[in-house]
């Protein structure tokens, strides 16, 4: 794999790559500016999809919190935003909670930059903080799944309560421009979706540069034997943090596009079932392959909004049933399956397991 | 639309603003300190009933069973059926019964929905909690929308018979409500019989040794499929115990098991499986400090506080309080 030669298969998989970036920049000239702006929503969640990949197809965490990195990200923008359209004044949600002055941590907000920069900050950070107390204890698996899960209902339950500096229930919205640029016209639009699209690249493109480096191989190495990684001399808390930290920002940028596309964020977007949803996204993808992961989320998404309005009861029932189903039947997802007709499969997990118990 | 916050307030014994009034006039400190602490014990014990059933299959199985708390939905519906079976059949006379046998019919329908659940998907996921998490959690999604598509997406009232309205009056100003005095008196009977069957019974002593080291009970001749059944079906029946309980605190809907799910999973969390002294200590400590701190702060700044208490405590022993001793290294 280390040879960098041209293989026949390598070749074909770089125009696969080619041709899906220059259908992606060229998706506007094509398509009416509501599939674009749906279309875009999509990317910003593919994403989401890269990073938890990331750490659940890579490195064997599972997170259903990233519903709770992602609004950080979306709220941390939507608050610049908010600022912006309010000009001089109170944002309308604080006079309706008595407030008389803006908060001191909503000062900073006014600048773009600051407010870009916190957007993937600060989930990192968090995402670094939680990961330095769990995982340096050797709390994994299941346990920092559940952690991860009590986090995204104490924030949600955090930001509905604190209305009056995070306007509650509602979430922030009524936003006008964006630098100065009014966020409605079909100009801004095109150009998000253009910014949205380098980001995806350009996610895709670290995450797979991490993957293919030494780093991503004791990724790999601790999430198939944690112990013979440590024993053969890496500390994987430290490199779980880090893969965790990455991730958790890469769900904050998502976040920031999504809330330029959509033009809201409320706390529902970050609660549980959208977090769990992510998660489903990167499993019916493909985990531990990142083109999985992204095309997952895209397609996912892209049923979603054909079937979910016409048969919101029917949807649920699919949506419940494809998790039974990718889980039992197809642990690899899509792209496992397709890979599956070419390739030899993987010894199963069974075996893994047994070799465990024997460390 | 706001599960958790809603089910905390029905949880919630006293009025908090109208109580703080009374004690400000009163300046009673004494009734505060007792209101607070049966609330306290009221909200631990249903959480002990919901950690119960996850605990044990968490350590005996290795799986994580997200739908545990539609067990608990499919439990408090089969309260409201027996109710509605004794309303339309049975003359007025005898309503106030129906709770004494809603309690052994929850259970069965729990029990024979988890040991379905068992036979036909979680025991494929053995050893896999993480897929198992995911799985179930499909099966919850369906299972509620199940309950959504028969029982109507509203919530349904239970009526509770009416030997258990009133009170008992501790002193001036305290009275404990006989539902949750009934609550808590269930728990402990539920517990003493859980003992029993894991301490004091042969079927215990099995999945016990099962828990401990499986390859080696198989090698002994126990049949670990089976104690693994019946192990998760016994702790579905439990949950059905609980949705029974539950609808002595209010009405009952579709999505009734997702408020009370996290919460008793952080119970496992905190108190570490394979004993139920672990679970005990776990739901009595997870369930006092919410209700306390929520009464000092908010009920949202609660709620980080106890998560920020929680992985405190982690860093400590982050095997949880009460783990099993074990040579093995995962």
């Amino acid at each position: 794999m280390q040879l960098r030669t041209l293989t026949p298969q390598r070749i074909y998989i770089l125009i696969g790559y080619a041709v899906a970036s220059a259908a992606l920049f060229s998706a506007p000239l094509f398509m009416s500016d509501f599939r674009l702006n749906l279309l875009a929503k999509f990317l910003a969640f593919a994403i989401v999809a890269l990073g938890l990949d990331l750490i659940w197809g890579y490195t064997g965490i599972l997170s259903l919190g990233h519903g709770v990195f992602f609004g950080l990200g979306a709220y941390a923008m939507a608050m610049y935003l908010k600022l912006e359209a309010s000009g001089d004044r109170l944002p309308d949600f604080m006079g309706w909670s008595g407030l008389t002055q803006l908060p001191w941590f909503w000062k900073p907000f006014e600048s773009f930059a600051f407010a870009a920069a916190m957007g993937i900050a600060l989930p990192a950070v968090l995402a670094l903080v939680l990961g330095y107390f769990t995982f340096r204890n050797r709390i994994r698996g299941v346990y920092f799944t559940i952690l991860t899960q009590a986090l995204v209902i104490i924030t949600v339950t955090l930001f509905i309560g604190q209305q009056a500096f995070t306007g509650g229930t509602n979430g922030l919205t009524g936003f006008s421009s964006v630098l100065g640029v009014p966020l409605s016209s079909p100009d801004t639009k095109r150009m998000l979706y253009w910014i949205t699209v380098i980001a995806l690249l350009g996610a895709f493109v670290l995450c797979r540069y991490l993957v293919k480096s030494r780093f991503g191989k004791v990724l790999r190495a601790i999430r198939d034997g944690e112990n013979r990684a440590r024993f053969i001399g890496y500390n994987p808390a430290v490199y779980q943090m880090l893969v965790f930290s990455i991730s958790a920002g890469l769900a904050g940028l998502a976040g920031m596009l999504f809330v330029l596309h959509v033009g809201i964020i409320s706390p529902f977007m970050m609660a549980i079932v959208p977090s769990i949803e992510m998660v489903l996204w990167v499993a019916i993808g493909g985990r531990g392959t990142l083109i999985g992961a992204a095309l997952g989320a895209i397609l996912l998404n892209y049923a979603k909004s054909e079937f979910s309005t016409s048969y919101p009861d029917a949807w649920l029932f699919f949506l419940g049933a494809l998790f039974v189903i990718v889980v039992v039947f197809l642990p690899k997802g899509a792209v496992g399956l397709f890979g599956r007709l070419k390739f030899p499969k993987r010894k199963g997990q069974k075996h893994e397991q047994v070799s465990h118990s024997a460390v | 639309m706001l599960p958790f916050l809603k089910s905390w307030k029905v949880l919630c014994l006293f009025d908090r603003k109208a109580y703080t009034q009374q004690v400000h006039k009163r300046g009673e400190f004494m009734e505060l300190i007792i209101g607070q602490l049966f609330n306290g014990m009221s909200v631990s014990s249903i959480l002990l009933l919901i950690a119960l059933g996850l605990a044990i299959t968490f350590g005996l199985m290795n799986v994580i069973n997200m739908a545990h708390g539609e067990l608990i939905m499919i439990g408090a519906y089969s309260t409201y059926l027996t109710q509605n079976l004794f309303i339309d059949y049975l003359p007025s006379s005898m309503f106030n019964w129906y709770f004494v046998l809603a309690i052994p019919a929850s259970f069965l329908i729990a029990f024979a929905i988890g040991l379905i659940l068992e036979f036909s998907l979680i025991r494929f996921l053995y050893g896999r909690p993480l897929d198992s998490l995911l799985a179930t959690w499909g099966v919850a999604l369906m299972l509620q929308q199940l309950a959504r598509t028969i029982f109507g997406a509203p919530n349904v009232g239970v009526k509770s018979p009416t030997w258990l309205d009133g009170g008992w009056m501790l002193m001036q100003g305290v009275v404990l409500p006989y539902k949750r005095l009934f609550i808590i008196g269930l728990v402990i009977v539920t517990l003493f019989a859980m003992y029993l069957y894991i301490y004091r019974s042969h079927a215990g002593r099995r999945m016990r040794a099962v828990m401990q080291n499986r390859e080696m009970a198989a090698c002994l001749g126990i049949s670990t499929r089976r104690v693994d059944a019946t192990t998760f079906a016994i702790g579905s029946g439990i949950a059905g115990i609980a949705g029974c309980a539950l609808t002595l605190m209010g009405p009952i809907g579709p999505a009734l098991g997702t408020y009370y799910i996290v919460d008793a999973f952080m119970v496992v969390v905190l108190g570490g499986v394979g004993k139920l002294v672990g679970t005990i200590i776990g739901a009595l400590g997870i369930g006092l400090t919410n209700t306390l701190f929520e009464f000092w702060t908010t009920a949202s700044l609660g709620k980080v506080l106890v998560f920020l208490c929680i992985v405190a405590f982690l860093q400590w022993k982050p095997k949880g309080l009460v783990a099993m001793r074990t040579r093995s290294l995962d």
